[in-house]
């Protein structure tokens, strides 16, 4: 047992209780001081710094408004339609709840799409921090599953049809993709199965596993300390201390950074508040119109598209055609090319790459364009797991590297938000080439950056993080 | 580590004891899993459903429902008939020779289906299982080529079919579409989901 601390009989009553609740509980007291009013933060974050706190924002308000959406909705395919419109209509104040839910979700994913950009311009994911940034990856994969979850829950034609277009995703893996989908669906089609199991999922499993998942990445964070816009380490062996062995360019995370979220937060309630009271579906982008139609099993809408949170992955799905499996076959050949002639492997190494090369090319040839298309899409989440060992610059910050590596990140979200707006219209030959360009172009970012990400004039660091107070 | 040396037999009997609560552990887990699986209501459904379609016009479709699935029944035109033809060269599989939904042989002709004008198709796309669209009209339209000769589009991915469901070449859908067991009860009566085959 910890030891007893007594208190001054003339402290004031606050300070009394504060010390009892201390000898009886003292996790708090260091809970608070290890996250909170000890927890130094570098002083020079700047406006990309305020998603994260802002992600954790939206997953409040998503649990909270998702509770009392449980309240009213059922998870039934004869009656989840209307329930909703129910809600909608009449339950009071339901329509608000609903669509703080609904807008919330759009949210989560715009605001992590920033939080995750932060991270790739001021090379967050690099040691020591690896660990962080594939715990948030986690989180965005786990997120990707809640969403698609919880969309099928109002049971309109777009929740219908999207979940069987992805639950369909999982039986193209040769083999045991056939079975699995049915695990998933619990039955030959989406249905009341489907709905029971999903709602489930959504509104417990996955929401813990999240819950779990964000303390992970929190708990990493501060124990390795957060990074900068610098990507100058505050805490390091050669970083200035003060007297007390604080860092001298970290503050406390609170007060500092908590009045700073809190700006943050209300900057950002502003243009939530004005979306859910005056364009909720923003132009059916939030909200599809098409799932305003109660699902029919037997009819897809003319055109169906997902979520935009979904559509850049959806175009890379779509690219994989059998014409582009020459292409994709050409850039394996290409890079076993590569890995033969430039590398200075053994000769068993380079027969290794031979054999490898000959395989996955006739994988490629046998098994249906179908089945890569999955895997590009797959892909296109799981490479960003392998961020710390694809970056090879010597410097952490976009600050610091070469112009034209800004322009290489520039280009790469370009091209992020073309493949999202092509997944959202329907399909067409030119789409289908520039989706497919996209697609090369958001592989070869990922696979080539080991290479290019050392190329340039790289400015020199500072010791020191640069701010000017204000 | 204290100074005390390791008890070999104690050590193994934990190690034993732990592999034995795992293995309980995974045998645990195999009802859950199993609960996923199609509940025995979700697998006696499907029985096999009756149509008439005497009122069927040339060029025209209905859709009934079958196993949760769209099936279609299009009586086609001579026109749409004679297109077949035409459009063979372009097609991925014309004579449905693919394994993954096997074509019943009574269906393994130049019209995939027992009567030529009329055909019966489950009406799910073999790529990732949307519904295609009606394209039935000749000729230029958006998404389409400009030879269309009429046929099915499917809106989710653009995968295009022809009036007997077979899939054109380059396209994300890898199979035609499934053609289900079905029989004539009489001229105008179709059973679908059940034939002679599956009958006997």
């Amino acid at each position: 047992m910890a030891e007893f601390k007594e208190i001054s009989p003339n402290a004031t009553a606050t300070e009394k209780l504060v010390n009892w609740f201390d000898n009886r509980f003292p996790s708090a007291g260091s809970f608070y001081k290890d996250h909170m009013s000890g927890y130094y933060a570098p002083k020079n974050f700047n406006f990309w710094y305020f998603f994260g706190s802002l992600a954790l924002l939206v997953l409040v308000i998503q649990i909270v408004t998702g509770i009392f959406l449980t309240m009213h909705y059922k998870p039934d395919a004869a009656v989840a339609f209307a329930s909703v419109e129910y809600i909608m209509r009449d339950v009071p104040w339901g329509w608000l709840v609903r669509y703080m839910h609904s807008t919330g979700a759009s949210a989560f994913f715009i605001v992590v799409y920033l939080h995750m950009f932060k991270g790739l311009i001021y090379g967050s994911y690099r040691k020591p921090r690896e660990l962080v940034w594939i715990f948030g990856c986690t989180i965005f994969l786990v997120l990707m599953a809640e969403a698609f979850m919880g969309y099928l829950l109002p049971w309109g034609q777009m929740s219908y049809w999207g979940a069987q277009v992805i639950v369909n995703l999982f039986s193209a893996i040769p083999f045991i993709g056939p079975d699995l989908a049915l695990l998933i669906r619990g039955d030959y089609v989406v249905s009341d199965a489907t709905l029971n199991r999903f709602f489930s999922f959504h509104v417990i499993a996955v929401p813990l596993v999240l819950l779990g998942l964000v303390v992970a990445h929190i708990l990493a964070l501060h124990d390795v300390g957060s990074n900068n816009p610098d990507g100058v380490e505050i805490k390091g062996p050669n970083a200035p201390m003060d007297e007390n062995g604080k860092p001298v360019d970290g503050i406390p995370f609170h007060p500092y950074y908590t009045v700073h979220d809190i700006f943050g937060v209300a900057v950002f309630l502003m243009v939530f508040s004005a979306i859910i009271f005056f364009a909720p579906e923003l132009g059916g982008y939030f909200l599809e119109y098409n799932n305003f139609i109660p699902a029919d099993s037997l009819k897809t809408p003319a055109h169906i598209a997902p979520v935009w949170y979904f559509t850049p992955y959806y175009s890379m799905l779509r690219a994989i055609t059998s014409e582009m499996m020459y292409a994709l076959i050409a850039c394996v050949l290409l890079a076993a090319g590569f890995a033969i002639l430039k590398s200075r492997m053994s000769v068993i190494g380079k027969a290794v790459v031979v054999v490898a090369t000959l395989a996955a090319i006739a994988l490629m040839l046998s098994i249906d364009a179908k089945f890569w298309g999955v895997l590009v899409m797959g892909g296109a989440v799981i490479i960003l797991f392998f961020m710390p060992w694809l970056d090879k610059s010597p410097v952490k910050s976009i600050r610091y590297r070469p112009g034209w590596h800004k322009g290489m990140y520039g280009l790469f979200v370009l091209n992020f938000i073309v493949l999202a707006y092509l997944g959202t219209q329907p399909p067409s030959p030119v789409g289908e080439r520039i989706s497919q360009i996209g697609t090369l172009f958001y592989f070869g970012f990922f696979l080539l950056m080991p290479w290019w990400s050392r190329l340039g004039d790289f400015k020199p660091m500072p010791d020191r993080i640069t701010f000017a107070a204000h | 580590m204290s100074d005390t040396t390791v008890d070999a037999s104690k050590r193994t009997w934990l190690i034993a004891s732990g592999c034995a609560g795992a293995v309980g552990g995974v045998f645990t887990a195999v009802p859950f899993v199993s609960s996923f699986q199609p509940s025995e209501k979700a697998k006696a459904a499907g029985a096999p459903v009756e149509v008439d379609i005497a009122s069927l016009k040339p060029g025209e479709k209905v859709t009934i429902e079958w196993r949760g699935k769209p099936v279609w029944i299009l009586r086609r035109t001579p026109e749409q008939l004679a297109s077949l033809k035409k459009v063979e060269g372009q097609l991925a599989d014309p004579h449905s020779e693919r394994k993954a939904f096997p074509t019943p042989d009574y269906a393994k002709n130049d019209y995939r289906s027992i009567k030529p004008e009329i055909w019966v198709g489950v009406g799910i796309c073999s790529h990732l299982g949307c519904s295609p669209s009606d394209r039935l009209q000749p000729g230029p339209q958006p998404s389409l080529p400009d030879d269309w000769q009429g046929g099915f589009l499917c809106p989710c991915h653009g995968s295009t079919f022809d009036v007997a469901g077979r899939v054109f070449k380059n396209k994300p859908a890898p199979d035609n579409l499934e053609v289900p067991p079905y029989m004539y009860l009489s001229d105008n009566r179709l059973l679908i989901g059940e034939d002679k085959n599956t009958k006997a």
